[in-house]
């Protein structure tokens, strides 16, 4: 299942976020999305989910207009908030689970997804005070999994966590994105992480989408002036190509 | 319940269960007594009969008052409940309305607080008619303005949580988010407010039906029973007093009982007993660092908090020294320590944390229990990782920096402002006359930054501690902070200590690297030789964590298994021997000392392959 976006502008009263942006996430891989914070990544990524009106243009899933319940789901940056800390893990799991089903139905669905993102099944009790960040971002995807989703937007999210669970947290995203043959939109600022995870690279400035391609392409020979900025600015050196070129 | 332990506590809920237990018991009781017609004594003194006389059927006063408990009460907390719910409704209404159709919602709530309360309570007992249920209506509709507007801040607080976009996305309706999600987060301080509220509501009801708007006889509360005693208040005084005394108590009952609550909620506790006497924890004996250059000195800098048992050191024998233009920097995961190590050296650690060990800067030992301000406020700069917090939002940046100078350097206010724009200039912000004008929130967040780091050179600094200084930040201005903070080093010879979870912004510009774990450093190493010749098998695996512009997309990240361990619960051996591939008996039962740069009994052994395929967090 593809997603596109087609001339999707966003404003907020007068500001204009994104201008006519047009992109597509192709079926079963990875697009990165990188660019600095207010180019607005995150307001293409809630557009797309519905949490953000779109002023003109539209995002289509597979090829019909998104809404809500239209298989894309989303995982958050701050895993510290975005679990309800008054709700077990399990019950946030069970909420994103579609349609009417059986309590021993719902109980096992959380215990497959629980597993599905290692964690162990019986911790489905548990409040999220209990749990280090990066357990807490394996239950967000488990959530973002049980809404069965064509589509997953992933928004920065291993910003909030530390570096050494911030790999396992990547390993986890590759392994889904391989088992379930999702599509998805993986957003960071983080150039290393995104060419670690994604297949093609979208580069976003000021609302506009500047560069997009496979990602070695764009990440080896980048042709906007924007791209080699930032990729210059990778701290503990550049890529090969760029080294060369300078 | 930590309320109940403070004194405001234990006699507000002490006061309150004995009026509800009135309000119940007393009607059962007295109720015949309180209403027996004693024809002999009308309108009579105390006597020991009549402990606060009678009224003038004859009736015990003592006993009515008591019996008026259950009335006032329950009509006071009706009134609190409408207020509450009304309030509920108004205050949820523009969030599940959205914002255009919202909008008219709080723009009433907006007009209906600005009313004066008594004047409300007034005009609605008009409107609902004379008598106790009007007055009810009264004064919760009344009410409802203040708890609505509570409500419409709780609640947007908590819509904007992710939770609540997760619910969205996952297709809830909204009247369930608010049920499910929302309140459940709001009822905290909404049930500590109705209890306030429950006071001010017996005292408004008291009011009304003193002014004989409330309730009409033969009902009676503790408002009616003042009128009634206030015909003979120059003979009897106690007839109008006594129903205003128990007023007075039940309300101070709710308040006492919801300030409490209130300050609880709001506090975090410092649990259990203090036990203090930081153990002694042997660090390797080392030569001071000689040389008159040198800025910055510590020698086995502990910090300690008091735990339930016994005090929890997150920071444990760290010694480290930085010499003029030096940058050396710390890294870790979060709960390392690192971030302690540089409040602690700051003399930034608040109380109950307690920090030991000699910290000199520039020649002056810190901790010698003498007042360093000056020193400190000159020669020593602190960068935090969001400025947003560390400058002042409700100040201009300009005067903000200036008052570092006024107050350290005694610079006049023109001669002070000078300098900040002088400063804002070194940081290369464009236009420093213009920042120094703007607040805050006016800036972006490596301007912040920026002007953060101006704010650290209003002195001539010796030392820049910089703790995540650009975590925040964008790879872009991440460059051109670390790039700022690299030329200052370079200019004036400031020495910088900067923390980082990340070991690729470290190698950026620090000359040496401390890596630590469970509060202790395990090595020290030059910033070169981090990846390659990093010896401790922690530093290793932090180096193969991070993904580099270069790393193999084919096999997975290396990852450390496990977990950080529990500065309160530190096993008796290396700290990392849980998580650690190369871990031996040894390293689980004896902790290795810091001896040439590394503390590991197995340092420089090669890992085991398997390390990599780990994907447990």
């Amino acid at each position: 299942m593809s997603m596109r976006f087609e001339q999707v502008s966003v404003r907020f009263g007068r500001t204009q976020v994104l201008h006519e942006v047009s992109l597509e996430v192709p079926d079963g891989s990875i697009m990165g999305l990188v660019g600095e914070s207010g180019s607005g990544k995150s307001t293409l990524a809630r557009a797309a989910v519905g949490l953000v009106p779109v002023s003109t243009g539209r995002v289509l899933v597979d090829g019909v207009p998104a809404g809500r319940r239209s298989g894309v789901q989303m995982v958050f940056q701050d895993p510290y908030s975005s679990l309800d800390p008054r709700m077990s893990i399990g019950e946030s799991i069970a909420e994103a689970i579609p349609g009417r089903t059986s309590k021993s139905e719902r109980a096992g669905e959380v215990a497959r997804l629980l597993r599905l993102v290692h964690l162990d099944p019986g911790r489905a009790g548990q409040r999220p005070g209990s749990l280090s960040g990066g357990q807490r971002q394996r239950v967000a995807l488990a959530r973002a999994l049980a809404g069965r989703p064509q589509v997953l937007i992933a928004d920065e999210i291993t910003s909030a966590l530390d570096v050494s669970v911030q790999g396992a947290v990547l390993n986890l995203v590759r392994e889904m994105q391989r088992e379930l043959g999702l599509s998805m939109l993986f957003i960071s600022h983080n150039l290393a992480v995104v060419r670690y995870v994604a297949d093609t690279v979208a580069v976003m400035s000021h609302g506009h989408i500047v560069e997009h391609g496979p990602a070695a392409d764009v990440l080896e020979n980048p042709s906007h002036r924007y791209t080699q900025e930032l990729l210059a600015a990778v701290p503990g050196g550049t890529s090969n190509t760029l080294t060369k070129e300078t | 319940m930590r309320a109940l332990r403070t004194p405001v506590g234990a006699t507000g809920a002490g006061l309150l269960a004995t009026v509800l237990l009135l309000a119940v018991l007393a009607p059962v009781a007295f109720g015949d007594g309180a209403a027996a017609v004693d024809t002999d004594n009308l309108l009579a003194g105390p006597s020991a009969e009549h402990w606060f006389g009678t009224d003038n059927a004859g009736r015990d006063l003592f006993l009515r008052v008591l019996v008026a408990t259950r009335l006032s009460i329950t009509l006071a907390l009706l009134a609190t409940a409408i207020a509450v719910l009304t309030g509920l409704v108004l205050g949820s209404l523009p969030w599940l309305l959205g914002p255009r159709l919202g909008r008219p919602v709080t723009a009433l709530v907006n007009i209906l607080v600005a009313f004066p309360g008594l004047l409300l309570v007034l005009s609605l007992a008009t409107v609902f008619g004379v008598g106790a249920r009007g007055a009810v209506l009264a004064i919760g509709f009344a009410g409802a303005p203040t708890f609505a507007r509570l409500c419409q801040t709780l609640i947007a607080g908590i819509a904007a949580r992710d939770y609540v976009a997760a619910a969205e996305i996952a297709g809830l309706g909204r009247i369930r988010i608010l049920v499910r999600h929302v309140l459940p987060n709001v009822a905290e301080p909404l049930v500590v407010n109705a209890t306030i509220g429950a006071g001010s509501a017996l005292l408004a009801f008291a009011g009304l039906s003193f002014l004989g708007l409330g309730v009409q006889a033969p009902a009676y509360d503790w408002g009616r029973l003042m009128q009634d005693g206030l015909a003979g208040v120059y003979l009897h005084p106690l007839a109008a007093l006594a129903p205003g005394i128990a007023v007075v108590i039940a309300g101070l009952a709710f308040n006492l009982t919801g300030e409490a609550v209130a300050g609880a909620l709001g506090v975090t506790p410092v649990v259990g007993p203090r036990a203090w006497s930081v153990p002694a924890r042997s660090t390797p004996a080392r030569s001071p660092a000689q040389g008159e250059d040198l800025v910055l000195d510590v020698r086995d800098l502990a910090v300690a908090f008091p735990g339930p048992s016994a005090p929890v050191t997150p920071v444990r024998g760290v010694s480290l020294s930085l010499r003029s233009g030096e940058a050396v920097g710390i890294v870790g995961e979060s709960g390392s320590g690192k971030s302690l190590t540089a409040l602690a050296i700051a003399q930034l650690v608040e109380e109950p944390g307690r920090v030991t060990g000699e910290v000199t800067l520039c020649g002056t030992d810190l901790n010698d229990g003498g007042h360093h301000e000056d020193l400190l406020g000159t020669s020593l700069a602190v960068v935090f990782q969001d400025p947003m917090t560390s400058l002042n939002p409700a100040m201009r940046v300009g005067p903000q920096l200036a008052e570092v100078s006024r107050f350290h350097q005694s610079l006049g206010r023109r001669a002070a402002l000078a300098r900040a724009v002088d400063r804002l200039r070194a940081v290369r912000l464009r236009d420093p006359e213009r920042a120094a004008q703007a607040y805050p929130f006016e800036l972006s967040g490596g301007m912040r930054q920026r002007a953060m780091i101006g704010m650290g050179l209003m002195g001539t600094p010796r030392l820049i501690i910089a703790d995540e200084p650009t975590t925040a930040l964008d790879v872009t201005v991440q460059k051109q902070v670390l790039a700022l903070l690299e030329d200052v080093r370079r200019e004036h010879g400031t020495a910088i200590l900067l923390i980082s979870h990340d070991v690729s912004v470290i190698g950026e510009i620090c000359d040496r690297v401390l890596v630590m774990y469970a509060g202790r450093i395990v090595e020290e190493i030059a910033a070169g030789d981090l990846h390659g010749d990093a010896r401790h098998p922690y530093t290793r695996a932090l180096v193969a964590a991070v993904p580099s512009m270069s790393t193999s997309r084919d096999e997975p990240l290396a990852t450390i298994p496990g977990q950080p361990v529990d500065p309160a619960a530190l096993p008796p051996g290396c700290a990392y021997a849980a998580r650690c591939p190369l871990a031996t008996d040894q390293c689980l039962s004896e902790e290795p000392a810091l001896l040439d740069g590394v503390a590991c009994w197995r340092a420089g052994d090669p890992l085991p392959m398997e390390q990599t395929k780990q994907v447990s967090v």
